[in-house]
């Protein structure tokens, strides 16, 4: 008797109704048994047409749609706009501004890989870890509720600096959520890193090759997971990072596991900068004096006609930057974060492009997945830690 | 960390009479022809070591002529090295080589062009729409794509769209002249 092998696939829709994919991706899977023969990505359910909203609206404006792309980290996603709107200007915002700015994004960091973390294990069926992480993210955005008014979509930075001083109280209630969240980390440490059933779900697993990262432009965690020092904020830096010290996390598992140690250190780094932010807050104006990019004191409204002008024609018309184009990128939480606008003088953007790290991070999946069976997909997809918002913009 | 510039380490690797090279706000830029493309960006990855492509992109010049600018930045993994890749496209559809033989990443970054703007790269090897269902007609950001509010059965609601509600402040517009609508 013999036996006849037939190689027959079977093809599987992952999503984009499916509680472990992070909002509405698809992933159309192919399958030999277990084992994921080929994966493709496909996105767009998400697609709010942000980029060609934001040509039709002052620069002012357009910072409520920024902050709704990459939803989890909104101060990294203000901080990546104003760089690129700032550089078209040519304007530098005063110290204490650069370190407000510095100090949220950092704190925003945190609070966005225990986003990660509790979603991540959440996936695994950790749930506990899922509770754990959301209370302490609360009380960030009761943080970020203190200094903007906003949970989330805060809308804080403007052009050449901040809204507004930080409120009364603020710098204590940071240090007092900043002190507890050293502890909180390494708890969450004991509890995941040397716990067995953890380290063989996400060890070996979602395999990228550090060539492969590169090459498909992976950022971020997913880049320094597979042993590549790469942090904007150390090798470009922007908005004043330069004065900040801290290190850049490496790991060189390149799987789930070290992404995961990645981002672990990285709130602890995160930490760090956020307290050198607080120790060294210099005193002084929170945005610049130039009344053709920012808005007047409220004080000097009632004494000054010019004053009173400036505000009507910067909420009418707002803001012109001078024609050109610029790029400029940063590292959000998920990896680089740039903007490229062109300004033909008017204003209003002529073109606004968010390069965005989840879509090219998701790039990377179907290299992590081919291969392996289909288990292993869910962990891969978590350990990007893709924020769909971000993707399909 | 190499000190001369990244333009300087270009320029015996491309026909350097073809392209014009700029520092503009900090960034090293490098325009070309789209038929000089390709080679400009094998040298930049294989001569400058420029391993990755961190994004592309495009925006649409109209009324000038030719239309499409595409924009390609590359970066080096590790390093601060930047340098953009910028070149003009025109005709209907344009037209520009596909960079995927060179840049993997290119694959997703090339089909959402190809989706917004309907620039065609030719050579990808799976050119479809990537973010607009698959049946879209027409490619959302051109700039004679117009924003529109879809109808709704309320009476007495006129359809308004964003640019109308917000004037259009071209520069060197007197002051209080109240803007004008956009250019279509």
């Amino acid at each position: 008797m013999t036996v006849v092998a037939t190689t027959e696939t079977l093809t599987l829709n992952m999503g984009p109704q499916h509680p472990s994919t992070h909002g509405v991706l698809r992933l159309v899977l192919e399958l030999e048994g277990e084992v994921v023969r080929k994966c493709t990505p496909v996105m767009g359910y998400l697609h709010t047409g942000i980029e060609k909203e934001m040509e039709t609206r002052t620069y002012h404006q357009n910072v409520t749609l920024v902050d709704r792309i990459e939803y989890l980290a909104n101060y990294n996603e203000e901080m990546a706009f104003y760089q690129s709107v700032e550089r078209l200007f040519g304007l530098e915002p005063p110290p204490r501004a650069r370190y407000i700015r510095v100090l949220m994004c950092e704190m925003n960091r945190i609070a966005s890989h225990l986003m990660y973390l509790g979603a991540g294990a959440m996936d695994l069926n950790v749930s506990s870890v899922f509770l754990y992480c959301l209370q302490d993210r609360e009380k960030f955005l009761d943080l970020s509720e203190m200094v903007s008014g906003q949970r989330m979509m805060p809308g804080y930075f403007r052009v050449g600096g901040v809204a507004d001083d930080l409120p009364e109280g603020f710098v204590a209630a940071s240090r007092v959520w900043l002190d507890e969240m050293a502890g909180r980390i390494d708890e969450y440490d004991r509890l995941l890193t040397d716990n067995l059933i953890w380290r063989e779900r996400l060890e070996g697993v979602a395999l990228l090759s550090a060539e492969d990262a590169i090459a498909l432009g992976g950022t971020g965690p997913v880049l320094r997971g597979s042993g590549i020092a790469h942090d904007l904020r150390k090798v470009l830096p922007y908005g004043g990072y330069e004065e900040f010290d801290f290190d850049v996390p490496v790991e060189r598992g390149c799987d789930a596991f070290a992404r995961y140690r990645v981002r672990m250190e990285e709130m602890r780094q995160a930490r760090r900068i956020a307290l050198q932010a607080l120790d060294r807050l210099p005193d002084g104006p929170v945005i610049v004096a130039d009344r053709k990019v920012a808005l007047p004191p409220r004080a000097e409204l009632a004494r000054s006609m010019e004053a009173v002008i400036h505000q009507f024609k910067l909420v009418s018309e707002g803001m012109h930057p001078p024609a050109g184009e610029t790029y400029v990128a940063t590292e959000s939480p998920r990896g680089e974060k740039g903007y490229f606008v062109v300004s033909d003088g008017s204003n209003r953007p002529v073109r606004v492009h968010v390069r965005a790290p989840s879509f090219y991070n998701l790039q990377t999946l179907p290299a992590m997945v081919e291969g392996r069976p289909l288990a292993d997909v869910v962990v891969a997809v978590a350990s990007i830690d893709i924020v769909l918002g971000d993707v399909d913009r | 960390m190499d000190e001369t510039s990244i333009l300087d380490r270009l320029r015996p690797h491309v026909p350097w009479d073809r392209v014009s090279a700029s520092e503009e706000r900090g960034g090293a830029i490098v325009r070309v022809p789209p038929d000089a493309l390709l080679e400009v960006l094998r040298a930049a990855r294989d001569r400058l070591g420029l391993d990755t492509c961190a994004d592309i992109t495009a925006w649409d010049r109209l009324p000038r002529e030719p239309r499409f600018e595409i924009v390609y930045i590359l970066g080096r993994a590790g390093t601060g090295d930047r340098l953009m890749v910028r070149t003009l496209a025109d005709g209907e559809p344009p037209r520009v080589p596909s960079a995927t033989d060179i840049y993997r990443g290119a694959g997703f970054p090339e089909r959402e062009v190809y989706d917004m703007f309907g620039v065609v790269f030719d050579g990808h090897p799976d050119l479809r729409r990537i973010l607009m269902p698959d049946e879209w007609e027409g490619h959302p950001l051109r700039r004679d794509f117009s924003l529109f509010e879809e109808p709704v059965e309320f009476i007495g609601h006129t359809p308004k769209v964003p640019s109308e509600i917000i004037p259009y402040f071209p520069p060197g517009s007197p002051s209080g002249s109240g803007g004008e609508p956009p250019p279509r």
